[in-house]
């Protein structure tokens, strides 16, 4: 009830831009913790999110590591998946027309294992109606071809943002890996490439070993760790890349409440990306959007691009 | 088909200690109660704050005769230690209920081989099961007579209850599938259900498939979403033409056919 007339006494707008896209507020899943969106349509309004963002697509179906896939750390969780996915085609034809009928705008992501793969991802699904951008992944740190690889050296970064802008009049975001020495320099290389906004962080590269075993505790022995313990690392990084780039940024990693919305937007961040929160919570997203409402509100903001870099130094 | 899975603030009702490691928990959580079928699971938050993390998933292991939901597990690490030391009248986040469940026949003979902690799933299986006017076959096994869980509970039911302990304390000595293994003739049972560890599912998979037995097996992994979301718990099946894939134990299963598991990976 209280939240009811809260955001009666004060409506501040949500609306954000990202690369030409107007979203109704900031607050969208991050790739690979959402499906293909069907999964969590039995818990929240999936017409209330920012966006939609589905798990990353590859050329061909690509069957993921072998398990255990999944290590829970204190307050985080190692992961890796592997990027298994049905493949572009199977995508198309079973998954798209689910996700076209819905309201946000959708941003599907990709990844290839060359330069050349990435580029015909582009160009099959720009001709594909209802996606409104690609988001383009360089940062998977669990795959032994390709991802990670193109993410970390700032030229190879460069050469697949340039291969995908060529195939596609889609808006491009390139999702940036924190598994480098300085994330500004692959940033300002992909957006000289021609990226229209940049996304980060993706998964910090980890480990755990199971002491009953003397194994790793993965079955690809590395994993990537999210959550609320790398929460600090992405929003130095999005503060970082911030003052290092124009192009708009979608912040993430570790975000679990509002504030932690409103504390990467005041690092730079434009809109924001929930992950391992929908994990745990399959109602985060909402509850999320929910209490950023309440926040303007009670803060008396009318427009909430206003947090957008506004940390005071 | 309408999915039927809630989040809700269940009430703990009951909490015992019925081994040094091992605890029934009780919980009123209706819409789950009603909604449950043997083999789906509940995915619950150990920890009001972000550490433990992740949820942990138990199989239903009973309905009680006041609709409360019964829980079974054995405390081995920081979210079951914390959901151990839960009392009557907290509340507890409860997702609800999730997965596959087991394949309910009516008027066949089963069999249901339990090792283990693997009898949590199964007790709730075997309820129905009777329900459905089957012959119940319970082969319960254990490492020694102190571990043979729910001993009384199965006694009280209408069911054949056979028993096996690695150090033969009591029933047959030997693993629960040796025990099955002698009962087990071409047109002895129609259909066979299994929980446990790894190696005894996968040779009860092996006897099973040898006589043509229909077979399913509840399979345990690693696991955090718990709806499908993030492909982290997966199992390796084979599908009709052979070709090896993951398949979510969360959204897939956790009850699988035992035939299509990839019992080597």
């Amino acid at each position: 009830m209280e939240r009811v007339q809260a955001v009666k006494g004060h409506q501040g707008s949500l609306e954000v831009e990202i690369a030409g896209i107007t979203l109704q507020n900031p607050v969208m899943p991050a790739a690979g913790t959402f499906g293909f969106g069907e999964e969590l349509a039995p818990f929240i309004d999936l017409n209330r999110l920012g966006a939609i963002v589905v798990k990353t697509l590859t050329l061909h179906p690509t069957p993921g590591n072998p398990p255990p896939r999944i290590s829970e750390t204190y307050s985080g969780l190692l992961n890796s998946i592997g990027l298994q996915n049905p493949g572009v085609e199977k995508f198309v034809q079973v998954k798209l027309p689910y996700l076209r009928q819905l309201k946000p705008p959708l941003i599907v992501n990709i990844a290839g294992r060359t330069i050349s793969e990435y580029a015909e991802l582009a160009s099959r699904l720009s001709g594909e109606a209802g996606i409104k951008a690609l988001e383009v992944n360089i940062s998977c740190p669990n795959v032994k071809e390709g991802g990670i690889i193109f993410g970390t050296v700032p030229e190879m970064a460069a050469q697949v943002t340039a291969a995908v802008k060529k195939q596609t009049s889609l808006p491009v975001i390139v999702k940036l890996t924190p598994n480098v020495t300085d994330i500004t320099e692959v940033a300002k290389a992909v957006v000289d490439a021609g990226a229209d906004a940049l996304a980060l962080i993706n998964t910090l590269r980890g480990m755990a070993i199971d002491l009953e075993t003397r194994r790793p505790a993965l079955g690809n022995i590395i994993g990537g760790l999210s959550g609320p313990a790398i929460k600090p690392v992405a929003l130095y990084a999005v503060w970082r890349v911030a003052r290092a780039v124009k192009v708009p940024i979608i912040g993430m990693g570790g975000i679990m409440t509002a504030h932690d919305v409103i504390e990467f937007m005041l690092a730079g961040a434009t809109a924001v990306a929930v992950g391992t929160a929908s994990l745990v919570n399959p109602r985060a997203l909402i509850e999320i959007i929910e209490g950023l409402e309440d926040y303007v509100a009670a803060q008396g903001i009318d427009d909430v691009r206003e947090l957008i870099g506004a940390v005071q130094i | 088909m309408k999915l039927l899975t809630e989040i809700l603030e269940a009430v703990v009702l009951a909490s015992s200690q019925i081994r040094p490691d091992i605890y029934l928990l009780s919980l009123e959580a209706p819409t789950i109660s009603r909604d449950a079928r043997p083999g789906q699971f509940v995915h619950i938050r150990c920890s009001h704050t972000y550490d433990p993390l992740l949820r942990r998933p138990l199989s239903i292991h009973d309905i009680g005769s006041k609709g409360e939901l019964v829980l079974l597990f054995q405390a081995k690490g920081r979210g079951t230690a914390w959901l151990a030391g839960q009392q009557a009248g907290n509340r507890i986040n409860v997702l609800g209920p999730v997965g596959q469940g087991f394949s309910i026949v009516a008027n066949k003979k089963v069999a249901i081989v339990a090792g283990g902690l693997g009898v949590v799933p199964l007790l709730f299986l075997a309820r129905k099961l009777l329900e459905s006017d089957n012959e119940v076959n319970f082969f319960l096994g254990a490492q020694d007579c102190d571990k043979l869980l729910r001993l009384e509970a199965l006694r009280r039911m209408e069911v054949n209850l056979f028993l096996a302990t690695d150090d033969g304390s009591a029933g047959f000595k030997g693993t629960v599938t040796d025990l099955w293994k002698k009962h087990l003739r071409p047109g002895a049972f129609d259909w066979a259900y299994a929980c446990g560890p790894q190696a005894e599912m996968a040779e009860f998979a092996r006897l099973a498939e040898r006589v043509a037995l229909p077979a399913e097996v509840s399979l345990e992994e690693r696991m955090a979403c718990g709806i499908g979301l993030c492909r982290g718990c997966v199992t390796a099946v084979c599908d009709a033409s052979g070709h090896k894939k993951y398949e979510n134990v969360c959204s897939c299963g956790p009850v699988f056919n035992a035939a299509a598991v990839c019992w080597e990976d």
